[in-house]
Order: C-alpha cells, then sequence, then structure tokens
C-alpha cells in the first residue's frame, strides 16, 4: 500500500487500510472505507459519523467519479480523512484539495516541490466546493452577500 | 461585450504559467505524453498529423476588434499567416511548435482571452446565437447567461474528468441559430407566465457517431437557481456517465438508457440537495455580467433606406445581412467561404482587416458563427455600401451566406488525426461546380465532416456528407434532411457512398432533383420533406 505523501490535518492517522464498501456493510466497527470508483459514495452517510479514513480510488487518473463522491462526502458533513490512492498526480492535486481530500497517497511518489508550486497556483476560484474558498463572485459582491 | 476585472485578469495569467510549467516538466521528461495528453487538451493543444494544433477559446462567439487583431498578429508570428474558425465558434491554428504554445498563451491573456478547456473531457466553450443583441426576436442577450457558465465551469474541480466532452449552448429565442439542441446541454432563456426569465434546460442531445436531438427536461428554472441546476445536471453525468465506451460516454448516452424520466428524476433530486449548499451566485453578479452586454449607444433618426443601384452589392445585402431590431441597423455576415477556398480560413491580415472594420463600422465588437463566418452584428445602412466595398477588395465579400457554398466543413485528413478522408477538396469541387446556379438553389446548408465524431456537422445539413473509410480509401456517404434550428431534424443516408468525384456530382443530381420538382417557394430542405426520399434516391442510383 502506498505511502501518505502528503496530508493537511492534525488528528492522528488511522493504522488500519480501508476495507472494501462490500466488507464494510459486515464489519460494523470498521473505522475506514476504502471507495472505488463504481462504488456509492451515498451508501456511507448513514455511517459518516463512526468513520475516520475514507480512501477513494483512482485507478486511472482520468476516471473523474471520485471527484464526486468525495465532495458528496464534505456536503453530507463529514470531517474525517478522505485520502485520495491510487493514479493520483501532480495536475489534478488542486481539483482533489478542492473537492474536499485531505490526504493523498500517490502511487508513484510526486515531485514535492511541482506538487505545492500546482497547490499554490490558482490565486482566486470561480466556484464554491467543499474546501470553504470563497468564490470570486462572492467576492466581486462581498457587500450584497457573505461568503 | 464582457471585461476582465482583475480576478478574472490574474485567473488566465496564472493558467498561462501553470501551462509554461507543464509544458516544461513535459520537455524534461517528469511527465510522460500520456499523463501530458489532457493537461495540453485542456489548454486546447492537441498533436495532430503535421504538428501541434491549438483551439482558442472565444466564449460564446463575441470578440473585440483589438481581440480579433491580436489572433491576426498570432497567426502571423506562431502560424503560417491564416487560422481557421471553427464550428464551436473559436479558432484554431494548425502548425504549432510545442515550445512556444506559452508565449501564444501569454499573447492570448494580454487581450483577455485564452485556450482554457476548449478540449478535454471537461466543460469546453460555450456556444450563443451570432445575432445576439441584435436579433429583434430574442427575449433578452444570451450572453450574460454563457459568461456566467463559462466563469462557473471554468477549472470546475469536480468536472475536469468528465466521462467525455461536455458542450453547452445557450439561446434567448425561439429561432435557434446555435443547433442548440444538439448539445449535451442546451439553454433557451424563456419568458414566464408572469413574464420573469428563466431558462429551459434540454439535456443529451449531441452528433457524433449516435446523432440526438435533445429532451426537454425542465421548461423553467428560475435565474437565481440557473447554476445549481447546471451543477445537478453535471454531477448525474459523472457520476452515472459510462466510462466503459469512449463512444458512448456522452452525455445523449446516459438519458437515453436510463430514459429522460428516470435522468430528470436523478437531477431533480441532486437539484434539491444542491439547493441547500449555497453554490449559486449572487444575483448582483447576473447583473454586472448584464449590464456589460447593454445595448451600445444606437444612434436615432437614421435612415432605413438603402441604395442598392450596385447589383452586387444588392445582392450581398439580400444573401447576408438580416433584419436588426434597431432602425437604421442592419447585421451582417461576413462570408470565410470564397468560391474554391477553405471554409472558414482567414488570413492574418484579413483579421486584422475585419477588426478595423467592426472599430469604424460595429462598435468594434465581431462574432464568430458556428457555420464558420464572421458576424458584424450592428451596422448602420447608410454606411453599408462602404463596408461593403473594403470587405470585397478583401476577398470578405462573398453572397452567399445559407447557400450552397456557405459549406461547414472539418479540418479532415489534411490535418486532423481522427479523420478518416478529406473534407476541405470536397467542399471545394462542390463549391466550384454549383457557384454558377448557387442563387438559383437558394437556401441548402450544405455540411461535410471527415469522420463519424461530426466534427463538421454533417448529420444536421439539408445536404450531409460524411468521409469514411472504405478499404483504405476515402469514400463519401450522403445524408439529406438534417436541419438545426427550432425544427431540428437529422439526416438519412441516401444509400452507398461515393468517391470524391462521385460526391460531387451526386450533390449536383441532389440540386437537380429539387430544382425540377420544388413548388413555390420551397427551399431544398421543404422539398425533401414533402417528397421524401425516393425521388433523389431514383436519380442517384436507378
Amino acid at each position: 500500500m502506498a505511502e501518505v505523501q502528503f496530508r493537511f490535518r492534525d488528528d492522528e492517522m488511522v493504522g488500519d487500510p480501508g476495507v472494501t464498501v462490500g466488507a464494510f456493510g459486515e464489519q460494523s466497527n470498521a473505522a475506514a472505507v476504502r471507495l472505488e470508483p463504481g462504488d456509492e459514495a451515498r451508501d456511507l452517510l448513514p455511517h459518516l459519523s463512526r468513520l475516520r479514513l475514507i480512501e477513494i480510488n483512482f485507478p486511472v487518473y482520468g476516471d473523474g467519479r471520485g471527484y464526486t463522491a468525495a465532495r458528496v462526502l464534505r456536503e453530507a458533513g463529514y470531517t474525517g480523512e478522505l485520502r485520495a490512492v491510487g493514479d493520483v498526480l501532480v495536475d489534478q492535486l488542486a481539483f482533489m484539495r478542492r473537492c474536499g481530500f485531505d490526504a493523498f497517497a500517490p502511487e508513484v511518489p510526486l515531485d514535492p516541490a511541482d506538487a505545492q508550486a500546482a497547490l499554490d497556483r490558482y490565486p482566486e476560484v470561480y466556484q464554491p466546493a467543499a474546501d470553504g474558498r470563497v468564490a470570486i463572485w462572492a467576492k466581486r459582491h462581498a457587500d450584497v452577500q457573505g461568503g | 461585450m464582457y471585461k476582465y476585472d482583475t480576478y478574472d485578469q490574474a485567473m488566465v495569467d496564472a493558467r498561462v504559467e501553470e501551462f509554461r510549467d507543464q509544458v516544461r516538466r513535459r520537455i524534461d521528461g517528469h511527465l510522460s505524453e500520456d499523463q501530458f495528453k489532457p493537461l495540453r487538451l485542456m489548454n486546447g493543444l492537441y498533436l495532430q498529423l503535421h504538428a501541434y494544433m491549438l483551439r482558442v477559446a472565444v466564449p460564446y462567439g463575441t470578440l473585440s476588434g483589438a481581440q480579433m487583431h491580436a489572433l491576426g498578429d498570432i497567426a502571423d508570428k506562431y502560424d503560417r499567416g491564416y487560422g481557421h474558425f471553427t464550428t464551436r465558434q473559436n479558432i484554431q491554428y494548425n502548425w504549432i511548435k510545442l515550445d512556444e504554445a506559452p508565449n501564444i498563451l501569454a499573447d492570448l491573456a494580454k487581450v483577455e482571452m485564452h485556450a482554457i478547456q476548449t478540449s478535454g473531457n471537461c466543460i469546453r466553450n460555450t456556444s450563443s446565437d451570432q445575432y445576439a443583441g441584435a436579433a429583434a426576436d430574442e427575449v433578452t442577450d444570451p450572453r450574460p447567461y454563457a459568461e456566467l457558465i463559462r466563469q462557473w465551469s471554468t477549472f470546475h474541480p469536480e468536472f475536469c474528468y468528465l466521462p467525455r466532452k461536455f458542450k453547452i449552448a445557450v439561446i434567448a429565442s425561439e429561432t435557434d441559430r446555435a443547433a442548440m439542441r444538439l448539445h449535451d446541454i442546451g439553454v433557451q432563456i424563456v419568458r414566464g407566465e408572469g413574464g420573469e426569465l428563466g431558462a429551459a434546460f434540454y439535456v443529451g442531445g449531441g452528433m457524433g457517431r449516435t446523432p440526438m436531438i435533445g429532451p426537454l427536461i425542465k421548461a423553467f428554472v428560475p435565474l437565481d437557481q440557473f447554476i445549481t441546476y447546471a451543477e445537478a445536471c453535471l454531477r448525474v453525468y459523472n457520476r452515472h456517465g459510462r466510462r466503459d465506451n469512449k463512444y458512448k460516454a456522452r452525455i445523449k448516452i446516459l438519458v437515453h438508457e436510463l430514459g429522460k424520466e428516470e435522468y430528470t428524476r436523478q437531477v431533480e433530486a441532486e437539484f434539491a440537495h444542491l439547493l441547500s449548499q449555497n453554490i449559486e451566485p449572487p444575483t448582483a453578479e447576473l447583473e454586472r455580467i448584464k449590464a456589460q452586454f447593454a445595448d451600445p449607444a444606437f444612434e436615432t433618426g437614421l435612415s432605413e433606406e438603402l441604395d442598392r443601384s450596385d447589383p452586387d452589392f444588392a445582392l450581398w445585402v439580400d444573401n447576408n445581412c438580416v433584419t436588426h431590431k434597431a432602425s437604421g441597423y442592419i447585421a451582417v455576415t461576413i462570408s470565410l467561404k470564397p468560391i474554391g477556398g477553405i471554409p472558414g480560413d482567414a488570413s492574418a491580415d484579413q483579421m486584422r482587416l475585419m477588426a478595423a472594420l467592426a472599430a469604424q463600422y460595429s462598435f468594434d465588437e465581431l462574432r464568430v458563427t458556428h457555420a464558420q463566418n464572421i458576424v458584424l452584428a450592428h451596422v448602420r445602412k447608410d454606411q453599408l455600401y462602404a463596408l461593403w466595398q473594403a470587405l470585397d477588395e478583401a476577398g470578405l465579400g462573398t453572397a452567399n451566406l445559407d447557400l450552397v457554398g456557405d459549406i461547414i466543413a472539418c479540418p479532415g485528413l489534411d490535418y486532423c488525426s481522427l479523420a478518416n478522408a478529406r473534407s476541405i477538396p470536397v467542399a471545394q469541387k462542390i463549391g466550384q461546380r454549383l457557384a454558377a446556379k448557387e442563387q438559383q438553389i437558394g437556401e441548402l446548408k450544405l455540411k461535410i465532416s471527415g469522420c463519424i465524431n461530426a466534427c463538421g456537422h454533417h448529420h444536421a445539413g439539408h445536404i450531409g456528407i460524411l468521409g469514411v473509410d472504405r478499404k483504405g480509401t476515402e469514400n463519401y456517404q450522403l445524408l439529406l434532411g438534417g436541419c438545426e434550428g427550432a425544427d431540428t431534424s437529422l439526416g438519412q443516408i441516401t444509400g452507398p457512398g461515393f468517391d470524391e468525384d462521385g460526391i460531387v456530382d451526386a450533390v449536383e443530381k441532389a440540386t437537380e432533383v429539387y430544382l425540377s420538382t420544388r413548388e413555390g417557394n420551397e427551399r431544398f430542405l421543404d422539398t425533401y420533406r414533402r417528397i421524401g426520399m425516393a425521388p433523389f434516391k431514383e436519380a442517384l442510383y436507378g
């Protein structure tokens, strides 16, 4: 299993690897689960309070279902670790952060300088997502509507 | 038209630096071609048969004189002195060097332009009505809504790795001049029962291998929920669109396989959830954008009269100009389809001339049309003759809008790595063959694609031509009866295909059937719809 290379939270890491969604249903005490692209993130919603780690696997970087899964979980109030694993590349990091991922375990470790540059690239965002950043259109009208 | 503020400018500037860095990492070998490909595609950079091709976004087809001038300069500086206007209302350069691409983006950013999301499996440049703001039949100018979509979709973190590309069109009149229902999402701005504006959503249209006309899934979305509804449409697609087969990955297949009702149900559920997420821009933002699309300062008390004593001018007026909502003005289409020319191509000098003429005659604004022509939307009738003379002198006065010479054609096998057959020479030969008869034939929209991907919109042509590969040789199928617009229909294949000369003969034969059987003022399409395929088949194969 790939190492966590970047983590943007201070709590203790969950040691156990995530179980599959199928196994999770039976293993009622698991605190970590692993979502594959075809899994339905909303199936986890009844169990969010006891989950501390959700891994979302990207078998190939071009399969973007994990972005929706991540946002759906954050929108439902999940505050535990959301870890992107698999084919995680430099140029997808910023989008993943915006969708609520706060840990990354790329299959092939990334160049740390390139990764940092990618995360810092855009001074603004055009739309709200799961990272709390304020969209440009809200800043333009801060006097009318906050946040 | 829309002007960037410091936020917009910061975003495109950051993109230039990001792409410069990505190119550096590719040249260094830190990125494999496989990893680099989606990154360059999201910047509109394709690797074609002979060189890189760069597709530059022209949001909703509108650009200023300064922007058109800059496009001409780029053609000289980085290409071979010309560019190609496309059916996506964009421009493509065909002879680009990879290491120069970041500098082109920097030049574009100086005039508030970019190539963001002009390719890749993301939300592409939004298209719109080329007569927006000039058309007498629109309920409002559709472009502010398209600009709102541009901003929302730019670097949307959830929707940059969709199952497939995603195209949105926005119109605001009953007459559809943007082939709205042949888009992944077609939006029509409409008036509700109380007179307030709202958005009708058509989802799941498209051309390509499986052409489909998008069904209406929501007749009225209030404007303060517009972006939220679009987000719901996209989220259902991103989650459930097929990823096992790229030919079945467009949203049209999802809507078709789920059924319109089930897709709509899922969108409505997601929409209900997203309404609680506060993702909608404030109404003030739409108002801010709308203010930038306010009508230019039209003069009043102008004459409606035109001096038609020059017959060439009169012909051009009749063919290429349409009624304007303001009296004394007219909307002009500059044809990029000279007889025997390459459809949609313009030289650097022609681009700079059109830029200067826009500044002089049309409030410094131009539009690119999906039929690969250029529109000057607001021209004073008392200045029309002077404008025409300047255009005609530069080879831009061809009087053939919507005639058989006004051919839409994709780049085809002359440039494109996906193509099965050449489109350009076929367009050139048909244009030459029928030039003498085109006025007599009247409106006839002819569209040519060099492969099944249908960039030349062949399904929507009154006459459509599809280039295929038949045992290693180029072969052309003929389709009849396609149409975009309010009465959208898809063309039907006549029968076995033809070789390059054979397809030119076949098109001429089809026009002969029409000319000999038309009644009254029927257009080619009307005659076809009345008499059906059989008489055409008889003439072609009998």
